[in-house]
């Protein structure tokens, strides 16, 4: 039978039943390869339940650094009975299947072709736990443990693990190391030692950390300033409010008085949770909100008026499967229009769209200096593979230097001195008026905000031309806003070629491997990965400098695709649309297919014959 | 509505409060409402409140919904900031301006299209919460600026101007006021600026959320017979439990009353709210007496006015969430920022 070989160069994936402790056992276990130098991706696949139903933990262990989703199982570690076929027939041929052996299984539930590792966990645990909350979890531990050595992966590792995490509890300590050496113990002495794949040291981690993005855009929202958080729970969200509160209680509160410098408020809705970030924002403090979908399609009124009233506003997206509820637990990059166009009559918002963990924090900050700057409503455009998956990243950095950009606000010096102030009158050049903010001065500088339109000194008007000069300076001050967002990033091919591709946020792991692939195969493509919405001018000039481009984006109607051809007049001929939605990460096995596919016709289809 | 432009220039004997500002310094553009309406009353009286209460005009912030009610802060405190939201979501703008600023007196004016049917949840939620504000709606029972349809306080059985009869029960914002936990409940009357002038005093004074229901009479839709909310019918089954007056510290009591008819309820910041009751046996203080008083008068075909039900050690959203004493929007980066050291440590600790 053939087995896989392969060293630092594997994806495992744990089939679990949720809340039974298994998460903190898998984390560890890509904590563990992690230490050992070698880069590891995990991702948690997990239904929208509380306790019962599968869920699984994917690890791509590559010491490339490629962190993308593979596709493909070269190891199973099958703990589910509920999922047991679908499992099993996921494996890749040679591969392995690790299970609970204690009660015997019938032949016919095995494969041929996948070497099965059979462990007695439950055997082993009855043995030495009586209370059944200690079996279940440290059952987990033992798995760990026996597959620290089917890998070949340092005890010692594991053990400075547990030292860090049960720091001054020993007892916990001891029963968590004592559970792992009972895996070791009997797969050394049963199984005898290590299979075809395994984990080798290497020094390929560096400086890198492991976070997930929703943890780091609390993060990032906390070094960035916001004062006023309000949110309303959904999945894929919601952590990003909890990590926000949990670095507040960490950094922000007075040492002195014992006071918070920060409001959270866990509103009634989304509509609540939008409008009081609106409020906040038109009074002067930084605010935000996290939502998915669903959440975005009600706070679209609100996003409408703070567009046209010019508030700033910064609003979280991580998305999820759509449309309605959709797929509340699976990951697509499918609210652009929703974001980029929400409310009615002529709208447009500003939307970032970070690549990982780091960016989500480097995004978050910019967001809240972007909207008080540009005046107006920012998106940062996140989704439940970067939200809700720890992810090795550069680490986070922060220039103790910077001032936030508070943007244009007057103050109560300048309207004393006698400036002029028309709270909409672009007096700039970049379409960006000057505020006030309430109780800045006794006499000057009031004025009522509102979503009619008006003149530029806020008075109502429905008078045609008032209402033109209104629509064009948002439309220059949206041009201005294309040059203070990220700006695109381009990699180029190793050759001159007349293709290129475009894509964004999370699909950007799996699309630097593909291009790799692709490059060892003889297709060269010059790739840009677009951070923001609206389009700095280098997009269209790098489109026209292309025959075909490629966009390749997480959503069924290619999105991104029509944006580009809506926003920058481009030729529908031009842009070649890679489109994955099934709810799944994009792979770069799917890029590299599809991209085949359409260069290589004939080779593509020699293959097919082939197989 | 009326075309004629005020001078601006004041007459100079006319009377400064403590602040240095005249009665007129308090207030806004000219209404658009109809010639009569009720809400401008209640404009007036903001104006009145304020001016006699020595508030600086610009350290109110004023923020109201969609409809004819929602467009009178523009009528008052010019020199205010306004913020005309969206349909039924002040509540929620005006909770996050003030965890913003707590600085600030926050008035909240609303209708009760705005209030009781689109905007009941942000209205409920808000009282739940104890947002510091004053939260007036101007209640007509009827949809004035889209013509006549009825609201959701509008009466079952009161009649409209085309002759239909509303099947629908009302909603009763005062009982839901103080059953969600509102600190300062009362109902007044846009033809009573004897009444409604001194609770709209306590309401901008109050430390927590309070709220006042003002029947403000529509002139043009619903101030017919059949109708509950016209001026007649108002005028005849008005049933004042109370008449307050509001005392600031500064403030010399002066008007002795008969044993058992005053009652002094001081305030957290030193001022006083001073009742003169109309029914002996009405305790303000009483959150469930007030609830069961209100429902018996209305099933009568009452309508209760006055200070319903106050608090006097009423809290706030800030002093739930411990928020800091300075304004939330007055801080700066390095206030705010935990800096590059900090960061270091949490990057140690996710390797």
């Amino acid at each position: 039978m053939k087995r896989i070989e392969a060293v630092n160069d594997f994806v495992i994936k744990f089939a679990n039943v949720n809340g039974s402790g298994s998460a903190s056992a898998n984390e560890l276990f890509a904590k563990a390869i992690m230490r050992m130098g070698v880069p590891v991706a995990p991702r948690n696949i997990f239904p929208s339940n509380i306790q019962g139903l599968p869920t699984w933990y994917e690890a791509r262990v590559c010491e490339k650094g490629y962190s993308g989703r593979r596709g493909g199982v070269d190891m199973m570690v099958a703990m589910n009975p509920q999922t047991w076929d679908g499992d099993v027939a996921e494996i890749e041929a040679g591969g392995y299947l690790f299970y609970d052996s204690t009660r015997p299984m019938p032949a016919s539930k095995f494969r041929s072709d996948v070497h099965v590792i059979g462990v007695p966990l439950t055997e082993i645990t009855n043995a030495t736990y009586t209370d059944p909350r200690q079996r279940q979890l440290f059952k987990n531990i033992i798995y760990v443990g026996a597959l620290s050595v089917l890998l070949d992966v340092d005890a010692a590792v594991f053990e400075k693990l547990f030292a860090e995490q049960y720091k001054g509890k020993e007892r916990l300590l001891d029963s968590n190391v004592k559970a792992l050496h009972l895996g070791r113990d009997y797969v050394k002495t049963h199984l005898g030692g290590a299979i075809g794949i395994r984990v080798e040291k290497r020094d390929n981690v560096g400086e890198q950390i492991l976070i997930d993005g929703n943890t780091a855009v609390g993060l990032g929202m906390v070094y960035g300033g916001a004062t006023v958080a309000a949110w309303y729970p959904i999945t894929p969200s919601t952590s990003v409010a909890e990590a926000f509160q949990k670095y507040c209680d960490k950094f922000r509160v007075d040492p002195a008085s014992g006071r918070q410098n920060y409001a959270i408020v866990q509103a009634e809705d989304e509509l609540a949770s939008i409008g009081m970030v609106v409020g906040a924002g038109w009074n002067g403090a930084r605010a935000f909100t996290a939502t998915s979908g669903p959440g975005v399609s009600l706070m679209t009124e609100f996003i409408g008026l703070a567009y046209f009233a010019e508030i700033p506003v910064t609003i979280v997206d991580v998305q999820r499967g759509g449309p309605s509820t959709g797929m509340p637990t699976r990951t697509q990059q499918s609210d652009l229009f929703a974001a980029a166009y929400a409310s009615h009559g002529d709208t447009k918002h500003v939307l970032l769209f970070p690549q990982d963990p780091h960016e989500c924090f480097v995004h978050a900050a910019a967001a809240l200096d972007l909207a008080d700057r540009l005046q107006t409503p920012v998106f940062v455009m996140t989704d439940l593979d970067i939200g809700m998956n720890q992810r090795l990243c550069k680490p986070f950095a922060w220039d103790d230097s910077k001032q936030y950009d508070r943007g244009k606000v007057m103050t109560a010096e300048e309207l004393e001195a006698g400036k002029d102030f028309g709270r909409y009158k672009d007096v700039d050049g970049d379409g960006i008026p000057w505020r006030t903010l309430p109780g800045t001065h006794p006499t000057k500088g009031s004025y009522f905000t509102r979503g009619t339109t008006r003149d530029p000194y806020a008075r109502y008007s429905e008078r045609g031309p008032d209402y033109i000069y209104n629509m064009e300076r948002l439309r220059r001050k949206f041009k201005t806003a294309g040059t203070l967002v990220p700006q695109p990033e381009v990699k180029h091919a190793t050759q001159k070629t007349k293709f290129g591709v475009i894509y964004f946020g999370s699909t950007t792991p799996a699309m630097h491997e593909a291009l790799e692939v692709l490059e060892e195969g003889g297709i060269h493509l010059d790739a840009m990965r677009l951070c923001a919405f609206p389009f700095p001018d280098s997009v269209p000039e790098f489109i026209a400098a292309h025959d075909k481009v490629f966009v390749v984006e997480q959503n069924c109607d290619a999105q991104m695709r029509s944006m580009l051809i809506n926003e920058l007049e481009i030729n529908p001929a031009q842009l070649v649309k890679v489109i994955h939605y099934d709810g799944t990460p994009i792979t770069a096995r799917f890029i590299t297919r599809a991209i085949r596919d359409i260069l290589q016709p004939a080779q593509a289809a020699q293959q097919k014959e082939a197989a | 509505m009326t075309w004629i432009t005020k001078p601006k220039l004041h007459h100079p004997t006319l009377t400064k409060n403590k602040v240095g500002y005249t009665r007129r310094d308090y207030e806004g553009r000219i209404s658009t409402l109809c010639a009569g309406c009720g809400h401008d009353s209640i404009s007036a009286a903001i104006i009145q409140a304020c001016w006699e209460l020595d508030i600086q005009p610009h350290r109110v912030a004023k923020l109201s919904g969609i409809g004819c009610s929602s467009k009178t802060p523009d009528y008052f405190l010019g020199a205010s900031h306004g913020f005309n939201t969206v349909h039924g979501r002040m509540p929620s703008v005006l909770t996050g301006a003030n965890l913003a600023n707590r600085d600030l007196l926050y008035l909240g004016v609303s209708g009760d299209g705005d209030s009781a049917s689109i905007g009941l949840g942000q209205f409920a939620n808000a009282m739940r919460r104890g947002v510091r504000m004053a939260y007036i709606v101007e209640n007509n029972g009827v949809y004035g600026l889209t013509k006549g349809q009825f609201s959701a306080t509008a009466d079952r059985g009161s009649k409209s101007k085309k002759g239909v009869v509303n099947s629908d029960s009302p909603v009763d914002l005062v009982g839901l006021a103080l059953q969600l936990g509102a600190t300062y409940v009362a109902r007044s009357f846009s033809g009573d600026k004897e009444q409604l002038v001194p609770l709209i005093k306590g309401a901008m004074e109050h430390g927590g959320a309070a709220f006042i229901d003002v029947i403000s009479p529509c002139v043009t839709f619903n101030n017919h017979a059949g109708s509950t909310k016209s001026y007649d019918y108002v005028r005849e089954h008005n049933d004042a439990v109370s008449r307050i007056d509001f005392i600031t510290s500064r403030d010399e009591i002066t008007t002795s009353y008969a044993p058992g008819e005053l009652v002094e309820v001081p305030q957290h910041d030193g001022t006083t709210l001073r009742l003169r009751k109309l029914h002996q046996e009405y305790d303000p203080t009483d959150r469930l007496a007030a609830m069961t008083y209100m429902h018996k008068q209305q099933a009568r075909g009452e309508i209760v006015t006055g200070l319903l039900y106050v608090d006097p050690l009423a809290t706030d959203l800030h002093t739930a969430l411990n928020t800091s004493e300075h304004a939330l929007n007055s801080f700066n980066a390095a206030q705010l920022c935990p800096g590059s050291k900090a960061l270091e440590k949490i990057n140690a600790a996710l390797r």
